[in-house]
C-alpha cells in the first residue's frame, strides 16, 4: 500500500492535526512541502487538491480531499480497525455523540479563542514581523477562561473530553494548544488543573511528541 | 418515549439547522423556548444543558446534546428514516461539512446577524462588517459555483447533511439585500432552488416567526 500523502508543512496547525491522526493509526505517510514564498498554495496544481488555496491537501489513492478535519475523520475511519484504536466511537452512537459535540466545541469555542493568540503572538510576528494587536489577543484570553471554566467542570467527571476514553475530540486539540504554550499566555493553564493535566497527558503521548520536534515557528 | 425537545429561539439559524435535520427525518419534536434577550441562555438551568450557554441544546430521551453540527450528526445516525443524510463512501460529504463550517459559516452569519437579527432587536446594521463579510462570502460562494457546476449536490449525486447544514442560514440570507450573493450565481441558485422546495424544509421554515415585514 503506497503511503498517503499530506500537502503542507509540518509546523502548520492544520496539517498535524491530520498528522496527529496518522501517527495514532500508524498509517504510513508522506508530507509534501507546499512552497508558500512561491506561492504554491494558489497554483492550479494545488487549487485542485484545494479550491480555497489552503493547507493541508490529503491523498489516498484517487482520494483527494481538505478540510483537516475531513481529512482526520477519513484517516481514523480507514486505519483504527487494523491498528486497534477507537477515536471515533463510530459503534457506540452514545459516545460517538459525545466526540462530535467535544469536536464541534474545539471547533467552534476552543479555536476561535486560542488561534488569534497563536496569530498574533507567534505566528504573525514570527511570519511578517508584524506587530501583536494586544487588544484581540485580550479579549481572547477572557473568551478562553470562560471555555477553560467548562472545560475543567468536564474534565473534573471525565478523564478525557468525549468520556473515560481517549478520542478525536482530544487529539484535535494538540496542535494549536502546542503553539498556546510557547506563548507567555501558557501560564493560563496554571489556573485550570485538570486541564492542565489533560493537556500534559496529551503532549507527553508518542504521536506528540514526534511532530513537536518539527512544530515550531 | 419522552417527546424530543430543541432548546432555543424559533427564529435562530443555529436552532433552524437542527429543526430541518428532525423535519427531514420525519420526527415530533417541541421548541422549548430559551429568550436569549432576557438572559436565559446563561441561567444554571439551561447551562446544565450547554454548559458554553449556547442554542441550540436538544434533548432526545435520556440524552442531551448541544453544538447543532453535533446534533444533526447524531439525528443522521440514530434514525434511519427519511433520507440518508449520513451516507458511506463520506469522504467528500466530511469535506463539505466541514467547508460549511469553516468557510460558508464564518462570513454568512456576521451578515445575517447584521442585515436581519440586529434590525429585530432594534438596531442598525454596521456597514464596514456587512461589506467585509459579503466579500469573503462571494469568495466562498465562487467556489461552491465551480463545485456545483461538477455536482447536483454538495456531496455529489444526492442531498446529505453536507447540504441541509447550510440551509438555515442560505434562508435567512435569502431574507436580506444579500440574497444576490445567491441570485447571481446560477449554479448555487439552482442547488438552491432544488433544497429549499424540498417539502420537510418548506414545513421548517413555516415555523419560523419572521416579523410580517422580512
Amino acid at each position: 500500500m503506497a503511503p498517503v500523502k499530506v500537502f503542507g508543512l509540518k509546523m502548520s496547525t492544520n496539517v498535524a492535526r491530520v498528522l496527529v491522526c496518522l501517527e495514532e493509526v500508524g498509517a504510513e505517510y508522506e508530507v509534501v512541502d507546499i512552497d508558500f514564498q512561491a506561492k504554491e498554495h494558489k497554483s492550479p496544481q494545488h487549487l485542485a487538491r484545494n479550491p480555497f488555496g489552503q493547507i493541508p491537501a490529503f491523498q489516498d489513492g484517487d482520494v483527494v480531499l481538505f478540510e483537516s478535519r475531513a481529512i482526520s475523520r477519513y484517516v481514523l475511519r480507514k486505519y483504527s480497525k487494523s491498528a486497534g484504536v477507537d477515536l471515533l466511537r463510530e459503534g457506540n452512537l452514545e459516545e460517538a455523540a459525545a466526540v462530535d459535540v467535544w469536536t464541534e466545541v474545539e471547533a467552534q469555542q476552543y479555536n476561535p479563542a486560542v488561534a488569534p493568540i497563536v496569530y498574533e503572538c507567534l505566528i504573525h510576528p514570527a511570519m511578517f514581523g508584524a506587530p501583536t494587536n494586544q487588544k484581540l489577543v485580550d479579549e481572547c484570553v477572557e473568551k478562553l477562561r470562560k471555555v477553560l471554566d467548562v472545560y475543567e467542570a468536564r474534565l473534573s467527571e471525565h478523564s478525557y473530553l468525549a468520556g473515560d476514553f481517549l478520542s478525536f475530540a482530544d487529539l484535535s486539540h494538540f496542535p494549536y494548544t502546542h503553539y498556546l504554550m510557547a506563548t507567555p499566555y501558557a501560564s493560563l493553564f496554571d489556573s485550570y488543573p485538570r486541564v492542565k493535566a489533560w493537556w500534559q497527558g496529551l503532549a507527553s503521548r508518542p504521536s506528540a511528541k514526534k511532530l513537536s520536534a518539527d512544530m515550531s515557528f | 418515549m419522552a417527546p424530543r425537545k430543541l432548546y432555543g429561539m424559533p427564529l435562530s439559524p443555529n436552532v433552524v439547522r437542527v429543526a430541518a435535520a428532525l423535519n427531514e427525518k420525519g420526527l415530533d419534536f417541541e421548541i422549548v423556548p430559551v429568550d436569549l434577550r432576557t438572559g436565559a441562555h446563561k441561567q444554571p438551568e439551561f447551562l446544565a444543558l450547554n454548559p458554553f450557554g449556547q442554542i441550540p441544546a436538544l434533548q432526545d430521551g435520556d440524552e442531551v446534546l448541544y453544538e447543532s453540527r453535533a446534533i444533526n450528526r447524531y439525528i443522521a445516525t440514530k434514525y434511519t428514516e427519511g433520507p440518508e443524510l449520513l451516507p458511506t463512501p463520506s469522504a467528500k460529504l466530511e469535506v463539505w461539512l466541514e467547508v460549511e463550517s469553516h468557510h460558508f459559516y464564518p462570513h454568512v452569519s456576521p451578515l445575517v446577524f447584521q442585515l436581519l437579527i440586529k434590525p429585530m432587536l432594534g438596531g442598525a446594521a454596521d456597514p464596514v462588517v456587512v461589506d467585509k463579510h459579503a466579500h469573503e462570502l462571494a469568495r466562498v460562494l465562487d467556489v461552491y459555483e465551480t463545485h456545483l457546476a461538477q455536482n447536483k449536490y454538495l456531496a455529489g449525486d444526492a442531498f446529505t447533511l453536507a447540504d441541509l447544514n447550510h440551509m438555515s442560514y442560505l434562508f435567512c440570507l435569502s431574507k436580506t439585500p444579500k440574497a444576490d450573493l445567491v441570485a447571481s450565481r446560477p449554479h448555487v441558485k439552482a442547488w438552491w432552488d432544488d433544497i429549499s422546495a424540498r417539502p420537510a424544509f418548506q414545513k421548517t421554515v413555516a415555523a419560523i416567526p419572521f416579523p410580517p415585514s422580512a
